[in-house]
């Protein structure tokens, strides 16, 4: 772990990894829209309608994953000082609350026709959204000090006490008898949904998160130049 | 052990009655904008009574989301959380002894003028009963929760809007009980599984929130 926190080692590894993670993900996000959108059959209730699916499950999956990654890197930055945590932190939390915007508006679209409905505040719609104004925090935490370094430690402890909220929106169609339909992937009698459609929605999932991987090495390099172009004009300004 | 904290509590308490004026705003707030409503949706008893339960509940959330600054700005400012920070006694049951003292000089009122607002709201007898029950369990809540995020923008450019960004998603889940928990029992449905949740939310946020608002203080001495 401390071997990461060297931020140019940090950037040869990240180098590494980008053209493979992005790559896949070029790859993969035509063969995915392929395997949802044409090879997969339509629900026998809900049609054609059913392909919503395959963006707002990998989008709301994703959003939860990231906000973890979130917290993780927080945990990292406050235990440990880990420099590079803070910035992976920093730089993962806009996707995820681009995810998590994703996974809302197409749970509203896909409400629409089949509950007739575009929002009802149900348990998981109304976590979801609290998850979504986490996010939001997190950020403007971050840019809310003159003191970048304060910001960063003060976003993860709120990215940390933010945490209650997963396993709140993961069982909350467990706990409450809800609208939203309750877990049918990740459950301990194995899958409720035909491999027909399991495996467009994985290949999916596999885009998603390759692409997550992309971005995220992209926010961190820029965040990683923006830094060194401010300690450049520190020094330059110095020197005058 | 105990008696720095009693001190602190005390100290707390009679900074909060000498600055009565300031203490007060916020149940003057809860009362004034309450009286807003029969003017914003007419004075029709049938739905002002509907509607009084998630009207009291959410200007009781809005007011302490505005006392919320009273918890640590003025002790930052002269330098008092420092020495607290100095104690012998941990940061943590420092936060928990201020959060008490909080709660007493605001929420607190808040519940001891809710059934005024009860009967303002044209609401059932039982309302004077139930609804200060739901708010005396939610309210501390409301103030330990409030109390992570009042300390995290101590010195930020621009906390006042902030605070309502930080800490409203995390007032939602009281809320959300409180309501229900109120709406149960007047409509003889029972509230008591809501009110057990209510008070089990106040259970953990006493245990936890301390922790999370002393590295945020600690964070903002250095």
């Amino acid at each position: 772990m401390h071997f990461l926190a060297n931020p140019l080692r940090f950037q040869r590894i990240a180098d590494a990894v980008f053209p493979w993670a992005a790559g896949g993900a070029a790859l993969l996000a035509p063969l995915a829209l392929w395997l949802a959108l044409v090879v997969a059959p339509p629900d026998y209730q809900q049609g054609e309608a059913v392909r919503i699916m395959y963006v707002h499950v990998p989008a709301a999956w994703m959003a939860m994953f990231v906000y973890l990654c979130v917290a993780a890197g927080s945990a990292a930055g406050l235990i440990w000082r880990h420099p590079m945590a803070e910035v992976a932190a920093r730089a993962a939390a806009p996707i995820g609350a681009c995810f998590t915007a994703i996974a809302l508006f197409t749970g509203s679209v896909w409400g629409k026709p089949m509950w007739g409905t575009w929002w009802v505040w149900d348990a998981r719609l109304t976590s979801v959204l609290i998850l979504f104004f986490l996010y939001l925090g997190y950020m403007a935490l971050h840019d809310a000090f003159e003191d970048p370094q304060r910001g960063a430690r003060a976003a993860s402890i709120l990215g940390l006490v933010g945490l209650v909220n997963l396993p709140v929106i993961k069982f909350s169609v467990d706990w409450w008898n809800t609208l939203h339909q309750p877990a049918s992937i990740v459950r301990l009698d194995g899958p409720t949904i035909d491999p027909s459609m399991l495996w467009p929605l994985f290949t999916m999932m596999g885009f998603f998160k390759l692409f997550f991987v992309a971005v995220l090495v992209l926010r961190i390099r820029a965040q990683l130049a923006e830094r060194r172009l401010a300690n450049l004009r520190l020094g330059a300004e110095g020197r005058a | 052990m105990m008696r720095p904290l009693l001190a602190v509590l005390r100290r707390d308490l009679r900074l909060a009655r000498r600055r009565a004026g300031e203490t007060l705003l916020g149940v003057l707030f809860f009362v004034l904008a309450l009286s807003l409503f029969p003017f914003g949706v007419g004075p029709a008893p049938d739905i002002l009574a509907r509607i009084g339960g998630g009207v009291i509940w959410v200007l009781a959330l809005l007011s302490v989301l505005l006392s919320l600054d009273r918890l640590w700005q003025s002790d930052f400012e002269d330098g008092s959380l420092e020495q607290l920070a100095l104690a012998a006694v941990p940061l943590e049951l420092v936060v928990l002894a201020k959060c008490a003292a909080h709660w007493l000089s605001g929420g607190l009122l808040l519940v001891l003028v809710a059934p005024l607002l009860a009967v303002l709201m044209a609401m059932p007898a039982e309302a004077m009963l139930v609804l200060p029950l739901t708010l005396l369990l939610g309210t501390p809540t409301l103030t330990l929760v409030g109390s992570i995020g009042a300390a995290l923008l101590l010195g930020a450019r621009r906390g006042g809007a902030l605070v309502a960004l930080l800490v409203l998603p995390l007032y939602i889940p009281v809320l959300i009980f409180g309501v229900s928990a109120a709406e149960g029992a007047l409509m003889g449905l029972g509230g008591t599984a809501q009110l057990l949740i209510l008070g089990a939310m106040l259970l953990v946020s006493a245990a936890l929130a301390p922790f999370a608002a002393a590295a945020a203080l600690r964070l903002a001495l250095e």
